[in-house]
């Protein structure tokens, strides 16, 4: 699969009442935690995303609480794709879980607002068109990789576990 | 092999595995899965989806609505009616309802669903408190929450551990909760990034259950997998009296420590275990430990703060609301008074401690103090309810976090601190030693 996007750009720490406000978890619906997304930190933020953008972000994106509400409303508000130099834990799993995709880079600070990306997931490429660059990152471990490769936990463990 | 004691713990629930390292994904069986108001609807959903017609053991559900509740609106009525809905459609008896309940992570200790060696996983971050009790325990997302209500099984990548050997006395007024900040300070939010962290040390061994649940609690807030605290002659005695008070819950419970016990016989990390990293703090000298906004890692020694001015403080939490926190907090403020223009909120953690306070004479204490009570909730800690911050507002509170916005407007200010600190700070309307009151 290839998504193709604009970047937008938010830096170190990024944690989930950032991403969504422990005020608006009081739906599971994707469209209205969307437009709340990044609210704290950057109210314009929804507005500016076109859908298929990707957020890049610095170190430890997602940490602090474990609402699985912040992966949704990224993918409720348009966002095709995460890449940062890393991800906090329990949101890196979520993610995972609901399929939202996911890249780890170390170049993360090297892609500036509003650039071009072009990722390429299943080979974790990542084309930077507006600066003619291109990274490359690890990739998922196997294990995850296969959960990743069905779409999310529940239909992985439907598939292997029950 | 040398394990670590989490590499026990897991491996020990990890069925046919001869041998464990760090790194490795397994399928491990879950002892206790949890979740609250705001998780479980999601959780819920996703059951439901999955066509599951049951869990896979109702006994190791439990259910808590604590963060919106007693209900702020009618949207968080409606998401604590999902729990309820489906606590009685599943029998899942471990469904806390207001009055008989508590935030969750101090109700399940109390509660005597905790004992050393389980697996627990809850779908909320400060799940990791557990460790106290010599658990391996972790915050999780609602699928997997939902996923384990299923299969009885969640998946792990096994963690490095990082070791942090406490040295020294401990001065009067510092506590459990000043450890973990400092700790936090050093290693920064993400120092322990899918790690377990070990406290251990003399420091550790003279700790009381209350300051090792505070420690534990906040592991996440340095990015930590887990927190965990080897189970000594402290833990022994607490799941006694525990254990004593909760009859039936004992009864039940001891069926799935009996599960384990052979696995776990030594709950101790082996001499030869492997450590990422190993750091050792001397406390002798630190003072009161204060988290500055907006990351619990921003932190400073008390009296480098004596000019920060407060409205608002919070003496509760899945941190610092057990009964010990609130008996710290009545010794700095019998006598008397918060601060005009300051609002002190006391949050009893759970009912139990609640009724401890009155009976103990704290809860008049605090109202004569000029405080205002409030049954069990998380309440602000996370901008929920219950004492919201408005535009240019400061509040120093003994919770976890202190993001921008968490507490309210992204305009507020929030200190994070020991329960002594912000007594003494509701006492003096800014940030103080307790020293400076008594």
């Amino acid at each position: 699969m290839i998504l193709k996007g604009k970047s937008h750009k938010f830096g170190d720490d990024i944690n989930t009442d950032d991403i969504i406000a422990a005020k608006y978890l009081v739906t599971t619906d994707p469209v209205e935690l969307g437009k709340k997304c990044m609210e704290t930190i950057d109210p314009d933020f929804v507005k500016q995303v076109n859908k298929g953008d990707i957020i890049v972000a610095g170190k430890n994106f997602g940490c602090g609480s474990s609402r699985e509400h912040a992966p949704i409303a990224i993918k409720g508000v348009g966002i095709s794709c995460v890449i940062a130099k890393s991800f906090a834990r329990i949101f890196y799993r979520n993610a995972i879980n609901i399929g939202l995709p996911i890249i780890e880079i170390a170049q993360a600070d090297e892609i500036n607002n509003g650039d071009e990306l072009e990722i390429e997931l299943v080979k974790g490429e990542i084309k930077n068109i507006s600066q003619g660059k291109a990274y490359k990152s690890q990739g998922f471990p196997e294990f995850m990789q296969k959960i990743v490769e069905s779409g999310g936990l529940m239909q992985w463990i439907a598939k292997e576990k029950r | 092999m040398s394990y670590t004691i989490t590499e026990k713990i897991l491996l020990a629930h990890t069925p046919g595995k001869k041998d464990i390292h760090s790194g490795e994904f397994i399928w491990a069986k879950v002892d206790l899965a949890l979740a609250n108001d705001i998780t479980a609807p999601l959780a819920i959903e996703e059951f439901r989806k999955s066509g599951a017609k049951k869990v896979f053991d109702a006994k190791r559900v439990v259910l808590v609505p604590d963060h919106f509740t007693p209900a702020k609106d009618l949207r968080s009525a409606n998401q604590a009616k999902i729990l309820y809905d489906f606590a009685k459609e599943y029998r899942i008896k471990n469904y806390f309802e207001i009055g008989q309940m508590g935030i969750e992570h101090a109700l399940l200790p109390e509660r005597g669903f905790i004992h050393p060696g389980d697996l627990i996983i809850g779908a909320d971050s400060h799940t990791c408190t557990y460790g106290a009790l010599g658990a391996f325990s972790t915050g999780m997302g609602s699928t997997d929450i939902a996923a384990s209500w299923i299969t009885g099984h969640a998946w792990f990548r096994v963690p490095q551990t990082i070791k942090f050997i406490y040295t020294g006395k401990l001065k009067k007024w510092v506590s459990g909760k000043d450890l973990i900040l400092y700790t936090i300070g050093d290693i920064g939010v993400d120092g322990a990034l899918y790690k377990a962290m070990e406290f251990c040390g003399p420091v550790i061994q003279k700790l009381g259950i209350d300051s090792r649940l505070t420690m534990c609690n906040m592991a996440i807030e340095a990015g930590g997998k887990s927190g965990i605290i080897e189970p000594d002659a402290v833990t022994s005695e607490y799941i006694r009296e525990v254990h004593s008070q909760q009859s039936t819950v004992h009864r039940k419970k001891k069926k799935l420590w009996t599960m384990n016990r052979g696995l776990l016989t030594n709950l101790r990390s082996d001499k030869y275990a492997q450590y990422s990293d190993i750091k050792e703090y001397d406390i002798s000298k630190l003072e009161p430990q204060v988290a500055c906004p907006h990351l619990p890692s921003n932190v400073k020694p008390v009296s480098e703060l004596s000019n920060v001015k407060v409205h608002q403080v919070v003496i509760g939490s899945c941190t610092n609301g057990r009964i010990s926190d609130l008996r710290v907090a009545a010794k700095v403020m019998k006598g008397r008074f918060v601060k005009s223009y300051v609002r002190a909120i006391i949050i009893p953690a759970t009912q139990t401690i609640y009724m401890q306070a009155i009976k103990e004479g704290l809860i008049d204490i605090f109202a004569k103090a000029g405080c205002v009570i409030s049954t069990s909730t998380c309440g602000p800690c996370l901008g929920g309810h219950c004492g919201i911050l408005t535009e240019g507002e400061v509040a120093i509170t003994t919770t976890n976090r202190n993001f921008i916005g968490r507490m309210g407007s992204p305009k507020s200010f929030v200190y994070l601190a020991n329960p002594a600190v912000a007594a003494a700070s509701a006492v003096m309307g800014r940030i103080a030693h307790p020293e400076e009151v008594i």
